[in-house]
């Protein structure tokens, strides 16, 4: 699908700047033009996917759908698949946490979609089906999900509801009885297109100075770090590999757009890619931003557990990615 | 006079959101007030799920999205 891409960076490099392709700074060059590239095609044409999506499953209807329908467990795998196709800023989280807390929606199934949310958004589908292939990504969407899921189920199985604050007790009260109904929105698909392809094209602009920078840094140490250079430090067999790697990225807040470039090439030279996938799902999924905010809903025991749960389930994601990839 | 509050926890959306408004409201050349909200119990008072939200005169009219200016432009005249 992207061969011509790679023509076209060959023809750049190795014929119009005469680079040699066995240079390191040709493999480089040829490494960061056709990535920049394909990154960007992508990151486009899945933010306008997204867009189009989230056009038909608003948050409001989702919320709705969430506390109106029993669906016997189903709720959790429901919840987390919302929370992997709607993108929505980390500062919403709070909004978001109170709004399907009043609507009835029990605390796991809450957990579940704010657990997948961040971890699954479109730029990191875009730029892992770049980076990695159909394949890896696929197992990261489903391994999100599921991650997601499985944290949901755990935590509701915990009795955490009195650990929420007394503000979220109060709006619980105050809010019992109310479904509000949202203003459906009245513009057609054709009309929404313009704004949905200006929104997609306002995602790309905020991170394509991360995508720039991740993959510069990653397209050096393609060209200059030997293959399989990890491999000596951090290999399959290395047992501590995945806590740490987990460890190291929950206070690490990055975006995603910079960080799998990266990850790319430390899976190229040697590091394996469970250990690689648990640290990236560390770095983007849990942050202490999003932390201080939720303190503002949860109890310090609560944001613990909640962070210890999630962080448990990632390294396990770890060591199973590294037992099947 | 408008009354425009701009609900958000002061994300860089939000920051976009507000200075479309102002934009809009420098075009336009009405008077208006507009009110950054950025406590969390306030914005929960008007039920939005995600930020930013744009209320004017108390109806929320924008949730979840920085709005082009002219579709501020259009609620704002109406």
């Amino acid at each position: 699908m992207f061969d011509w891409l790679q023509h076209l960076a060959d023809w750049l490099i190795y014929s119009t700047f005469n680079i040699s392709a066995h240079s390191h700074l040709g493999e480089a060059l040829n490494f960061f033009v056709y990535d920049t590239l394909k990154i960007l095609i992508l990151l486009f044409l899945i933010t306008f996917l997204m867009g189009i999506v989230n056009s038909y499953f608003p948050i409001d209807r989702i919320k709705s759908f969430l506390s109106r329908n029993k669906l016997y467990g189903g709720e959790y795998v429901a919840a987390s698949t919302f929370g992997a196709i709607t993108p929505f800023c980390s500062c919403s989280s709070v909004p978001l946490f109170i709004g399907f807390v009043k609507g009835g929606i029990p605390l796991g199934v809450t957990f579940a979609f704010l657990i997948t949310s961040p971890l699954v958004n479109e730029v990191a589908i875009a730029i892992f089906l770049g980076m990695f292939g159909l394949k890896t990504t696929l197992v990261y969407i489903i391994s999100g999900i599921l991650l997601g899921v499985i944290s949901g189920v755990i935590l509701s199985k915990m009795n955490l509801e009195p650990l929420l604050t007394e503000w979220v007790h109060n709006v619980w009260k105050q809010a019992k009885a109310e479904q509000e109904a949202f203003a459906a929105e009245k513009t057609t698909f054709v009309q929404r297109l313009p704004s949905i392809g200006r929104e997609a094209f306002g995602i790309v602009k905020s991170v394509v100075l991360y995508v720039l920078i991740g993959i510069a840094i990653g397209a050096a140490m393609h060209g200059y770090v030997p293959e399989g250079f990890f491999e000596q430090y951090i290999g399959k067999d290395t047992w501590y590999a995945v806590p740490l790697a987990v460890m190291l990225g929950v206070p690490m807040y990055a975006n995603a757009a910079g960080i799998i470039p990266l990850i790319q090439v430390f899976v190229a030279k040697g590091i394996p890619i469970g250990t690689s996938l648990a640290f990236m799902m560390a770095v983007v999924g849990l942050s202490i931003p999003e932390a201080t905010l939720l303190k503002k809903v949860m109890s310090t025991k609560l944001v613990l557990i909640f962070l210890g749960v999630v962080t448990v389930c990632i390294m396990i994601s770890g060591y199973l990615f590294n037992l099947i990839l | 006079m408008k009354h425009i509050k701009i609900l958000g926890t002061g994300c860089p959306k939000c920051k976009q959101t507000e200075a479309v408004v102002k934009e809009v409201i420098d075009q336009l050349g009405i008077e208006a007030t507009i009110e950054k909200v950025e406590d969390i119990e306030k914005i929960m008072e008007y039920n939005v799920l995600s930020t930013p939200a744009l209320v004017i005169d108390e109806e929320i009219k924008i949730k979840g999205r920085v709005p082009m200016s002219d579709e501020v432009k259009l609620l704002l005249q109406a």
